[in-house]
């Protein structure tokens, strides 16, 4: 009896029935949905006989485009889970007043603010960020694919296999209950017995190998392969400010790996690193965890001001005013990223030196983005603008996150601080340079590069609703924070007793079902444009004018990017080469050396998954196997030396006779 | 390498138009070796979270043994000399490898595997010592500290041993291919960083540890 007992345990740890939330009709609901939209979507992959072609053309490529869409896929797919647990959350508190209590159980709602915030930066943002890097380095830079086209591959799934995580912590077991960074000690063992916290940290753990690989790999991509004559004041500024970027992925993230393997070894192994027993400190917790969580918040940004400055430059046909100032900006804010992380616990009590410290550093911060804005302003100054759907992101933007940055900086003022740390005032600031700021920069980025990866346009009329949808529910959104938060509200409550209060939090909702709208509007933006790509298509490859090489390929770009390897002359490359009258090479073509896809990133990752799923429900016997299965295949894989191959030149010549022909019709 | 040198004629063909395509084959650079002395920055920041954590939780007993009491100097000097050697007769083995010797290389690697296996089994040694004389990493934050630091340096040796062997089996099947260069190369800078590593831990950790 004892024997079986145990037998059980080994195999299945502390995963029982109960774990399944049978009693909770919100998350059975959501199972039932998703569980029937993913029975009908692996039907139509069968039926229509997709599984090969997904397959080969996909899920083990190494092409850094094909990545790179893949990595969007994933961060738009992701963007509804976490709006959804946004609404929901809107919803709640602008019904749970007083006697009543809302709908969601207080245990719930603490998972949801939790999962919202780690899904949005993690597996929104990041994936969007990365996706769009993955796919316009190589192609601004001149080059065929990235530094180390497997280990994109590896890092694409990697995040997708946090994700995954994730999301099965929706179905199977909790998701934590500790706020998006997991403060020991409430994120402790003594405090969170479940699997919540587990589910986090794998979560995190497996996704970050994918991120702080892709940043090597990029850095390296934008250091070694950039197309001759290109120096480094000659990049594109989105490919200077992603370097920025990737130099600060590298930096901070294995701190992120440090902390969360700290805190995994104080719930797995009862060690004393953040306990309030046998000398521990909760506090170096929060330290570390803010050394990785600051310059974070600037590897989301900065990419995004780079995709800011491509747009400002082509829709107001002029270069960009202060390309150099620009660049310095961008290298001053990398540097100073990592001299204000004790800004985010002014609280703590380190004294007025500490605090005046980092506020001061914090405030310095201010002055290159304001630079930054000054230069975007400078460039549109007797412009010929076209408010197409990215510039008005751009504008949106600008404005926007203006206010962000400036309530930013009133944060900053200790004093100041104490008053309004961990109020409503400090969740509407860091919404709104995060929406205002990322999103709108990403959506701008999708649409504007949209016709190159996929060869047409995005229909208009569907974008701009989204935009005005989003810029109006933005405001309708957060600004009542602003003024609940000065009010003295703080973050995660789920029930009020002042129902003076609830006026301001039913505006909010409000804001919500706009920004819902504005959702819906993207998404309605991309099936119409779909269904209307003849009408819609970019056969130039250049729809907008552009000014660099990326807009040299044809839409969507030939597998190799570049027939033949661009040389640069000057800032922005392209244009020049347009005002030099450049001709297309028709002939003379040579075989073009490429990497080969392989299975290992797919393969890698899922079993990391399994390795995850097992550590958070204690089965050490599928641990342990699963564990040495992913060294076993990372092992194997190293034997297969077998990685390139050569385009013919007849192929070669063949897609560009196809392009020539296109061209000659336009 | 040569397609990056920029000099004037091929910036411009005869008539002084600018030229914008490089004729021909044209690869850039190999960044593997770039990308892994990246990588290690990256694991050094690792062991920079855990020095720190070291250097706050350092004193933090909690009534328990302290480092001055169990660190026993001699087993630790015998320890890293074995990690020290290890690196010289790595760096035979590149010797070899740049003579073109698979045999001499592959010699050399499996001296320098001999003895990161003789450091680690000391350092299981002292664990297990300690450990047993109630110093464990639950014992407090202090211990909790050292095992971390200590012990994710011992892991990383592990795993260069299980990439050493993997590389010996390659070699054995290959030879001395660039792409098993490399790959000496590269455990080569990753075995060297173990070691700086080393001397990181011996200093801050032992030989302060033993203070008063």
């Amino acid at each position: 009896m004892f024997e079986n007992l145990d037998l059980t345990k080994l195999i299945f740890g502390r995963l029982t029935w109960d774990a399944i939330p049978f009693h909770d009709p919100i998350i059975l609901g959501t199972f039932a949905v998703v569980a029937l939209g993913g029975i009908a979507l692996l039907a139509a992959l069968t039926r229509y006989k997709l599984w090969g072609y997904l397959w080969n053309e996909w899920f083990t490529t190494i092409d850094h485009k094909k990545i790179g869409i893949m990595y969007i896929i994933l961060g738009l797919v992701m963007l509804l889970r976490g709006f959804a647990d946004a609404i929901m959350m809107r919803l709640h508190q602008a019904m749970a007043f007083g006697d009543s209590t809302g709908y969601l159980p207080p245990h719930h709602y603490d998972q949801i603010f939790t999962a919202h915030g780690v899904i949005m930066i993690f597996f929104v943002a990041m994936p969007l960020v990365t996706g769009i890097m993955n796919y316009l380095i190589p192609l601004q830079i001149g080059t065929r694919d990235v530094a180390f086209p497997f280990l994109n591959n590896f890092s694409f799934w990697m995040t997708t296999g946090g994700a995954v995580l994730m999301m099965m912590s929706l179905f199977i077991g909790e998701f934590a209950k500790t706020g998006w960074l997991a403060y020991p000690p409430l994120s402790g063992i003594l405090q969170s017995p479940g699997v919540g916290v587990d589910y986090y940290i794998w979560a995190l753990q497996i996704a970050g190998v994918g991120t702080l690989l892709s940043g090597v790999n990029l850095l390296v991509t934008i250091v070694k392969m950039r197309a001759p004559g290109m120096s480094l004041m000659k990049m594109p500024v989105f490919t200077w400010t992603s370097l920025c970027t990737n130099v600060l992925i590298v930096a901070a993230f294995p701190v992120l790996t440090a902390v969360l393997a700290m805190l995994s070894m104080d719930r797995y192994l009862d060690t004393a690193f953040f306990t309030n027993d046998l000398g521990g400190n909760a506090m170096m917790y929060v330290n570390l965890i803010w050394i990785w969580g600051h310059p974070e918040v600037y590897i989301l940004i900065l990419p995004v001001f780079g995709i800011f400055s491509e747009i400002v430059a082509t829709y107001s046909r002029k270069p960009l005013f202060g390309y150099t100032s620009m660049v310095y900006a961008t290298v001053v804010i990398t540097v100073l990223s990592y001299l204000v992380w004790l800004h985010h616990f002014f609280t703590m009590g380190s004294g007025a030196s500490v605090n005046s410290f980092f506020g001061i550093t914090t405030m310095i911060i201010s002055i290159p983005t304001g630079a930054k804005i000054f230069n975007w302003l400078f460039t549109m100054f007797r412009g010929r603008i076209k408010f197409d759907v990215p510039m008005l992101w751009t504008v949106g933007f600008m404005v926007t996150f203006v206010i962000g940055g400036m309530t930013g900086v009133l944060l900053a003022v200790p004093p100041v601080d104490f008053v309004l740390h961990n109020s409503l005032f400090l969740i509407a600031h860091f919404h709104n340079v995060i929406i205002g700021g990322v999103l709108f920069g990403l959506f701008a980025g999708i649409t504007y590069w949209f016709p190159k990866a996929t060869g047409y346009k995005l229909d208009e009329f569907w974008g701009k609703m989204s935009f005005w949808f989003w810029l109006i529910g933005f405001y309708f959104a957060f600004m009542p924070l602003y003024v609940l938060g000065l009010m003295g509200v703080t973050r995660r409550v789920s029930h009020f007793e002042d129902q003076s209060l609830q006026i301001w939090f039913q505006i909010a909702a409000l804001g919500a079902f706009l920004i819902a709208i504005g959702i819906a509007a993207f998404i309605i933006q991309l099936v119409v444009s779909f269904l209307r790509r003849e009408s819609l298509q970019d056969e130039t490859g250049d729809p907008w004018d552009g000014r660099t090489l990326e807009w040299s390929t044809s839409s969507p770009p030939p597998p190799y990017n570049f027939a033949f390897t661009p040389r640069v002359h000057d800032l922005d490359a392209w244009w020049q080469m347009k005002q030099h009258g450049f001709q297309r090479p028709e002939s003379g073509f040579i075989p073009i050396h490429m990497p080969k896809g392989t299975w290992a990133g797919i393969v890698l990752s899922g079993i990391s998954v399994v390795v995850g799923f097992a550590l958070i429900w204690h089965m050490w016997l599928l641990a342990g196997v699963s564990f040495v299965a992913l060294i076993g295949t990372a092992i194997y894989h190293t034997f297969n030396y077998d990685r390139d191959y050569y385009i013919p030149a007849e192929e070669v010549e063949r897609i560009e006779a196809e392009r020539t022909r296109v061209l000659a019709n336009v | 390498m040569s397609e990056n040198t920029m000099t004037a004629d091929v910036n411009s063909t005869q008539d002084g138009q600018l030229e914008f395509l490089v004729k021909g084959d044209h690869h850039p650079q190999n960044g593997t070796l770039l990308g892994f002395w990246i990588y290690l920055m990256s694991d050094c920041l690792i062991f920079a979270a855990l020095f720190a954590t070291y250097g706050v939780l350092g004193r933090s007993y909690a009534g328990g043994p302290t480092g001055m009491e169990l660190f026993d100097l001699s087993l630790i000097a015998i320890n890293t000399s074995l990690l020290l050697v290890s690196s010289i007769t790595y760096g035979f083995a590149m010797l070899q490898m740049q003579a073109n010797k698979v045999k001499g290389t592959m010699f050399w690697l499996a001296v320098t595997g001999m003895l990161g296996l003789g450091f680690l089994s000391l350092e299981l040694y002292e664990f297990h010592h300690l450990i047993h004389v109630g110093a464990g990493p639950q014992t407090s934050g202090f211990w909790t500290a050292f095992f971390a630091l200590v012990g994710t340096h011992g892991l990383h040796v592990f795993f260069g041993i299980v990439w050493l062997v993997t590389l010996l089996f390659q070699l054995k099947k290959h030879g001395l291919i660039p792409e098993n260069k490399r790959r000496v190369f590269c455990l080569s800078m990753f075995w060297h960083f173990l070691d700086v590593v080393w001397v990181g831990v011996f200093t801050y950790v032992y030989l302060m540890g033993v203070l008063p």
